[in-house]
């Protein structure tokens, strides 16, 4: 596989959200809003690609037995820093995300690829293939962040933390707040997996003629 | 004691970790296909989420002691692993009836963020120990409620026809939103009237 492949199968082909669906906690936790999907998304990125690096480099060293433990502590000094740099530099963010930033140690998308990928491939690949798969559960979050803040509050893009109010569609008192309390983030990605798994065995259909 | 019934049954029913803190989500559509192993799933997660709610009290008094508040996530992670490692070692000596019972399903729970969760919201609640404790098994006990009715409601949607495209997942999650639409109704109870008689 050459490298705009590893890139591209973390995106679309593998999406961790979409195709493989892991790591829903924090998806459907962190949804409600685009900005929260974007931030949560890109700290997952920062320690996907940081733990791939890190465990690719010493995927001779570390005994086989011990390797799980080894991988979740490598993953969680990762987590540890992207936690403290979000607390200083984005501090209303941090408090929307809340515990699920230290819960990225947890989150089964970066130990599956430390496991499946990282500790069988060279350094530049495994960081490649964090940054696809970080950026696949990215463009997953958004896409879900985007239909539920529509939806519930009219307003798109609203970012405490840079200043910005957002962009109002439609006033307030007309959206659905079912979609961004608990249910709408079951809902919608329930809907949005279909739609997927539809358009995906359309496709099949067709190359099969 | 009205505040330790408030604890156990706010996260079981208003807080619950699953359809409104979005805790342990893998294993509630991972290993829901059936009731017996549901139930499973749900007594060794109470099990290790007591233990660790416990535990982790006293690791994080250990850790202000030293300074080392900063290590909190990697440390926790630590002790939750070892503790889940070490359940199964005894309960293979002392019970093999139960570790049969429970075996396959225990090292999955190390990467459960129930546990992880319950840890972290312990800590940040300022809970006591008793508290820890208590609210540990609270929310594994609405855990194990939720991954029963939802094992309950999938062995009969394994018979009735569903969409393609809706197979599997999606209609699993939809399902799970209808049952958070329940939930809600909980959201404003007034426990504090109900225990404080």
């Amino acid at each position: 596989m050459n490298k705009w492949q590893i890139f591209k199968n973390g995106v679309f082909n593998e999406n961790p959200i979409f195709r493989l669906v892991l790591g829903m906690c924090a998806t459907l936790a962190v949804s409600s809003a685009v900005v929260n999907g974007l931030g949560m998304g890109l700290a997952t990125t920062v320690v996907l690609v940081g733990s791939n690096m890190i465990i690719s480099l010493m995927r001779n060293v570390i005994p086989k037995e011990i390797r799980i433990p080894a991988y979740v502590v490598i993953i969680a000094t990762f987590t540890t820093i992207v936690d403290k740099v979000m607390a200083a530099s984005t501090p209303d963010l941090h408090k929307v995300l809340g515990i699920f930033i230290p819960l990225i140690v947890v989150n089964c998308i970066i130990l599956a690829r430390a496991e499946a990928f990282a500790s069988k491939n060279t350094v530049i690949d495994s960081a490649i293939d964090g940054l696809g798969m970080g950026i696949g559960f990215t463009l997953a979050l958004t896409v879900l962040g985007t239909v539920r803040e529509l939806l519930g509050t009219g307003t798109l893009l609203v970012a405490k933390d840079f200043g910005f109010s957002g962009i109002t569609f439609f006033p307030k008192e007309n959206g659905v707040l079912l979609m961004i309390l608990q249910p709408g983030a079951f809902i919608t990605l329930g809907l949005v997996l279909a739609g997927i798994n539809w358009w995906v065995r359309k496709k099949e259909e067709k190359n099969n003629g | 004691m009205a505040e330790y019934l408030i604890i156990i049954f706010g996260s079981i029913f208003i807080n619950n970790f699953i359809v409104s803190r979005f805790l342990g989500i893998c294993p509630f559509l991972g290993v829901s296909k059936q009731v017996e192993t549901a139930t499973g799933m749900g007594l060794a997660v109470t099990f290790v989420m007591g233990l660790a709610s416990g535990l982790t009290y006293w690791v994080q008094k250990l850790l202000i002691l030293l300074n080392l508040e900063f290590l909190q996530t990697i440390t926790f992670i630590l002790v939750i692993a070892v503790l889940v490692q070490f359940v199964e070692m005894v309960m293979k000596k002392s019970s093999p009836v139960l570790y049969r019972a429970l075996g396959i399903y225990l090292p999955l729970i190390t990467t459960n963020c129930a546990v992880l969760g319950v840890t972290l919201i312990n800590i940040n609640e300022g809970y006591t120990f008793l508290q820890s404790v208590l609210s540990g098994i609270g929310g594994a006990l609405g855990f194990t409620l939720l991954i029963i009715l939802f094992a309950g409601i999938r062995e009969r949607m394994s018979l009735a026809p569903i969409p393609r495209s809706m197979q599997g997942f999606p209609i699993a999650l939809i399902t799970a939103g209808l049952i958070s639409i329940a939930f809600l109704g909980f959201t404003g109870f007034n426990l504090n009237a109900l225990f404080n008689f």
